[in-house]
C-alpha cells in the first residue's frame, strides 16, 4: 500500500541530511581548505606528536593528554615518550602541560593559548589545518600578520622559519549599499622558509592529524569494536526473526 | 481448591505457590503477558513504545555510571566529562551511550507519538493514555533540557541562558521564576548543581512514575491496531479476541526482532559517528563554558528545534513564548480535535491524509529551520510553516468531521 | 514426527538458541560497566610508585612518605638498633614474620628488609589503623628496646615493625611492595625483582 506520508517524511528526512543548516558547522566565516588527513596513519600521528611538543607545546597545553596513552596508541616506548616527547614531564602518567604560565600568556599576548586537547572537534580539523597554513604579513597587527581562519587572531607566526611569510592577496567589492567586501583570493609567497609549500602542507597535516587523535584517542579502538558488535547483532537478529516466524506461523 | 485453579491457571507446585500465595505473580504474569491480547495486525509503527522502554534503560543504566565519575560543579564539570572519556575504563563507551541514547530517545518518541496520530490511538477510550504520554513528553523535554547543562559546554552554558530566559517573558511573575529557576542572577554553579539533581533524581522517578501510569492505563482498554476497530468486539467462545494474540509469546518476540534493529541502528551511530556531524554532540560543547563569549549561532539540541522556530518566527518576545509554548500543549488537545468518527487513517478521507502530511512535512521543515540562522529566506518559511504548524490543529474539528470516511472492516486487515 | 512435532522442535530450539545469544550479548554489554569500576588512569597515576631518596638519611633518622594515601615509615637503622633486633623475640607475636600477607617474600627474614639498615613499613598500626609513634629511646628499666607505640590502644612493635604479645594489635606492621632502583634511592609500590 503506498502510503503517502511515509514516502513524504523519507523524503524530508534525507533532504535534511544532505542539506544541512550552516548553523551547526564548526567554524563559520573565513579561508577554510581540507585537511585530508589519515586518522589511523600511525606514522603520520608520530611525526604529528613530534611537531605538536616541539612547536606548539610551549604555549599550548593538552591538559587532558596523558603520555602514556600516546605512547600505547602510537607504540611508542616509554624511552621514546621520555626522549623525544617529554621536555618538562618526568612521569608518563603525566598530562600535557605548556612551558609557559598561562597567565603570563594572557598579559604577553593579550589572550591566553588556548588548551589544544578538544581543538580538532571544537573548531573541525580542517579549520586548524587553514589556520596553521594561513598566516600572512600584516602591517597593523601586533605580531605582524593576521590569519585567513581567524581574522584578528592574537597567535604570532610560529612557524614562520618553516613557511616563510606570505602575503595574502584579498580582491574588494564595493556593494550597493557602500559597504566593502573583501573575497579572499590567494597567497603570495614574499620569503621562503626552511621548508617548500608541499613539505610545509604535510607538516602542518601531521600535526592536524596529531590533534585530531589527541581530542578522541579512543577513535580507531571505537570503530574497531563497533564492527564486531554489528556482526553480532545480524547474528542475532537472523536467530530472533526466524523465533519470531516459527511463533507466529500458525496465526492466520 | 479446584475453582481458584481455574481461575488462575495452572497449578504451580513448591516455590512458586509460596510466592503466589503471598504476591499476585502469576496473576499478575497471566493478566499482563501471557494472557493479555493484542491485535495480531500491528506493523512496525508499534514497535516504538517497547523501544521507549529500552532508550529508558539505556539511559538509566549508562546515567547511573555516569554519576559515579561526573562532578557537578561549574570548576570541575567539563574536566570530569573528559575524565570519563579518557581515563575511566571504558568511560567513553557508557557517554557515548548516554548521548546516542539521548537523541535516540526523541527519535524513538515523536515516531512513537506519530503512530497515535496514524491511527487514532489517543481516541476514546484511550485519551488518558495519550494524556499521560503527553505528560511523559514534557518531563522527557525537561530532563533533556536540564541534562544538556551538566556537560558545562559553551552550547550547554548558552542555550540554558537563552532558553531560561525566555520565561522571563512571562507578565509579573516571569523575572522572578527566571531567578527561582537559575538559583542566581545568571547561569552558575548553582544553577548547575540543582540541574544536576533533577536531571539524576527527580525528573527520571517522574518519568517512570508516569510510564508505568502510561501502562496501566494502556491494559485498562487494551491496545489499538492500524485498522483502528476494537478487536474485543469480536470474541471466541472463550472470551478470547478473535484478532488478538497472547502477548507473550507472540509480541515479546516480534519485540525483540524490533529491539534488535534499533540496537543495530543506535550502534552504527554510537560507534561510527557519535557526533553525528554535530547535531549529537554539537562542536561548540568540546570548548568548557565562558560567560563572556557567546558562540555565533546559539541554537538548542536537534530534538527542540521545531519548537524554537515557531519561538524565533514571531517577532515579539511575549507573544513568541506563548506561541511557543501553544505549540507544545496543542497536541494535548488530539482526542477532542479530532471529530473523526474513524480512528486509522486508513478509512480516513484525502482532507486528513492531506493534513497529515503536511503536518509531517511542517515538522520536518520547522527542525531545520531552527538550526538555521533566523536571517532572510529562513524567518519567512519559518513564519510560513508555523502556521502550517497551528492550522493543522486549529482546522482539524472543522476538516476531520466533513472528510468522508470508508466502511471499517469487521475483522483485522492481517498478512502473513 | 508429525509436522507439528517439528514445528515445536524448532521452536524450541530457537527459543534456546535466541536466549543463549541474548545472554552472551548481555554478559559483554555488562563488561564495559564493571569494568568502569576499576581504579581509572587518574587513580593509577596518582597511586603510582613514590621515589624516595635516601642519600641525605641519617642513621637513627625517620622520614615519612604518602603511597596510596597511606602513611609509609622510612627509618634508617643504627647498628646498635640492628644488633638488638634479636633481644626482644621472646616477647614477640610473629618474630620470625610468619603471617604472610604482611610482608613481601624479600622481606620475610630477621630484619624484614632488603637491605638491613633500611625499614620501609606502613605507619599504620594493625589492630585499627592509627599511625604509631615513633619510641626510638632505649629504656633498659622498662625493658622496652626501642620501636614503635601505637597511641590509641597501645600497641607496641620493635625496631623491624614486629608487634609485641599482648597488645591489641594482631600482627606485624605491614611491609608495602618495594625495591631498591639505587643504593640511596628507593620505590615505593613496585615490588624488588619486578621490572
Amino acid at each position: 500500500m503506498i502510503n503517502l506520508t511515509r514516502i513524504a517524511s523519507v523524503l524530508v528526512l534525507v533532504a535534511c541530511f544532505t542539506v544541512a543548516p550552516q548553523a551547526v558547522a564548526a567554524g563559520g566565516g573565513g579561508h577554510i581548505e581540507s585537511a585530508n588527513i589519515e586518522h589511523d596513519n600511525k606514522a603520520s600521528l608520530r611525526r604529528g606528536a613530534r611537531n605538536f611538543m616541539n612547536y606548539c607545546s610551549g604555549c599550548h597545553s593538552a591538559k587532558y593528554v596523558r603520555f602514556n596513552t600516546i605512547g600505547k596508541h602510537l607504540d611508542l616506548s616509554e624511552e621514546q615518550l621520555i626522549d623525544n616527547l617529554m621536555f618538562n614531564a618526568e612521569k608518563t602518567f603525566e598530562t600535557i602541560q605548556a612551558a609557559m604560565p598561562a597567565k603570563d600568556a594572557a598579559v604577553w599576548y593579550g589572550k591566553a593559548p588556548p588548551d589544544m586537547s578538544l581543538m580538532a572537534r571544537a573548531k573541525g580539523v580542517d579549520y586548524v589545518y587553514s589556520f596553521l597554513k594561513g598566516f600572512y604579513v600584516a602591517k597593523d597587527s601586533p605580531t605582524g600578520v593576521d590569519n585567513v581562519a581567524l581574522a584578528g587572531t592574537s597567535m604570532p607566526h610560529v612557524l614562520w622559519e618553516l613557511q616563510g611569510y606570505q602575503a595574502a592577496i584579498f580582491e574588494t567589492h564595493e556593494n550597493e549599499d557602500g559597504s566593502v567586501t573583501k573575497t579572499f583570493g590567494g597567497f603570495e609567497q614574499l620569503s621562503a622558509g626552511s621548508m617548500d609549500a608541499e613539505t610545509y602542507d604535510d607538516f602542518v597535516r601531521d600535526t592536524v592529524n596529531f590533534l585530531a587523535y589527541i581530542a578522541e584517542p579512543i577513535r580507531s579502538d571505537r570503530r574497531k569494536l563497533g564492527v564486531w558488535v554489528l556482526m553480532f547483532l545480524i547474528f542475532f537478529y537472523i536467530l530472533a526473526a526466524q523465533l519470531k516466524k516459527a511463533i507466529w506461523k500458525d496465526v492466520k | 481448591m479446584s475453582r481458584i485453579e481455574a481461575e488462575v491457571g495452572k497449578p504451580q507446585g513448591g516455590l512458586m505457590k509460596w510466592i503466589d500465595d503471598r504476591f499476585p505473580f502469576t496473576k499478575t504474569m497471566e493478566q499482563h503477558v501471557t494472557k493479555y491480547y493484542a491485535s495480531k495486525n500491528f506493523n512496525w509503527w508499534y514497535v516504538f513504545g517497547v523501544l521507549a522502554m529500552v532508550v529508558l534503560v539505556i539511559q538509566l543504566l549508562t546515567g547511573i555510571f555516569l554519576t559515579m565519575n561526573y562532578k557537578p560543579s561549574a570548576a570541575e564539570a567539563f574536566a570530569s566529562v573528559e575524565y570519563i572519556m579518557r581515563d575511566v575504563e571504558w568511560g567513553w563507551l557508557i557517554r557515548y551511550m548516554h548521548s546516542t541514547g539521548a537523541s535516540f530517545f526523541f527519535v524513538v518518541v515523536y515516531l512513537h507519538m506519530f503512530r497515535a496520530m496514524l491511527y487514532g490511538s489517543y481516541k476514546k477510550p484511550r485519551e488518558l493514555i495519550w494524556l499521560i504520554g503527553m505528560l511523559i513528553f514534557l518531563v522527557l523535554m525537561a530532563e533533556a533540557f536540564a541534562g544538556y547543562l551538566l556537560p558545562w559546554g559553551q552550547m550547554s552554558y548558552w542555550g540554558a541562558q537563552v532558553i531560561i530566559s525566555l520565561f522571563g517573558a512571562i507578565p509579573v511573575v516571569g523575572d522572578a521564576l527566571v531567578e527561582i529557576i537559575r538559583g542566581d542572577y545568571s547561569i552558575s554553579d548553582i544553577t548547575l548543581n540543582r540541574f544536576f539533581a533533577l536531571h539524576v533524581i527527580v525528573l527520571p522517578l517522574a518519568l517512570i512514575g508516569l510510564i508505568f501510569v502510561h501502562i496501566v492505563a494502556l491494559h485498562e482498554v487494551g491496545s489499538n491496531n492500524p485498522d483502528g476497530i476494537e478487536i474485543k468486539k469480536n470474541k471466541g467462545p472463550d472470551g478470547v479476541p478473535l484478532d488478538g494474540v497472547p502477548f507473550h509469546p507472540h509480541h515479546t518476540s516480534k519485540d525483540l526482532v524490533g529491539i534488535i534493529v534499533f540496537l543495530m541502528i543506535f550502534s552504527s551511530v554510537l560507534f561510527f559517528a557519535p557526533d553525528m556531524g554535530g547535531y549529537f554532540l554539537e562542536h561548540a560543547n568540546f570548548e568548557p563554558a565562558n560567560p563572556t563569549a557567546t558562540p555565533e549561532h546559539i541554537a538548542p539540541v536537534w530534538y527542540f528545534t521545531p519548537y524554537y522556530a515557531i519561538l524565533r518566527a514571531v517577532p515579539d518576545k511575549f507573544w513568541g513564548f506563548v506561541l511557543f509554548a501553544l505549540a507544545v500543549i496543542l497536541p494535548i488537545f488530539l482526542p477532542w480535535l479530532d471529530r473523526s468518527r474513524v480512528r486509522s487513517i486508513r478509512y480516513r478521507g484525502w482532507m486528513y491524509k492531506t493534513a497529515l502530511s503536511v503536518f509531517v512535512i511542517t515538522f520536518f521543515a520547522l527542525l531545520w529551520l531552527g538550526l538555521a540562522p533566523a536571517e532572510g529566506l529562513y524567518v519567512i518559511l519559518a513564519r510560513i510553516f508555523s502556521v502550517l504548524y497551528f492550522a493543522f490543529f486549529l482546522l482539524m474539528p472543522y476538516y476531520t468531521s466533513i472528510d468522508k470516511t470508508k466502511p471499517l472492516p469487521d475483522r483485522v486487515v492481517y498478512h502473513d | 514426527m508429525t509436522e507439528d512435532d517439528l514445528d515445536r522442535n524448532r521452536r524450541h530450539f530457537l527459543t534456546v538458541a535466541t536466549l543463549a545469544t541474548g545472554a552472551i550479548g548481555a554478559g559483554m554489554v555488562a563488561i564495559p560497566f564493571i569494568s568502569s569500576l576499576k581504579p581509572s588512569a587518574r587513580a593509577q597515576a596518582l597511586g603510582a610508585p613514590v621515589e624516595v631518596p635516601l642519600g641525605s638519611m641519617q642513621p637513627g633518622e625517620m622520614v615519612r612518605v604518602i603511597w596510596r594515601g597511606k602513611l609509609v615509615f622510612i627509618l634508617r637503622r643504627t647498628d646498635e638498633m640492628l644488633a638488638k633486633l634479636p633481644d626482644a623475640s621472646d616477647q614477640l607475636a610473629d618474630p620470625n614474620s610468619e603471617v604472610v600477607d604482611q610482608q613481601p617474600d624479600y622481606a620475610a627474614n630477621d630484619t624484614r628488609s632488603v637491605k638491613p639498615e633500611f625499614l620501609i613499613v606502613e605507619g599504620s598500626c594493625t589492630h585499627l589503623g592509627c599511625a604509631p609513634l615513633e619510641d626510638f629511646e632505649v629504656r633498659p628499666a622498662e625493658g622496652w628496646g626501642g620501636g614503635f607505640f601505637c597511641p590509641c590502644h597501645g600497641s607496641k612493635f620493635d625496631l623491624a615493625g614486629r608487634v609485641f604479645k599482648g597488645v591489641p594489635a594482631p600482627t606485624n606492621l605491614r611491609v608495602p611492595p618495594h625495591r631498591f632502583v639505587r643504593d640511596d634511592l628507593i620505590l615505593i609500590g613496585q615490588d624488588t625483582g619486578a621490572a
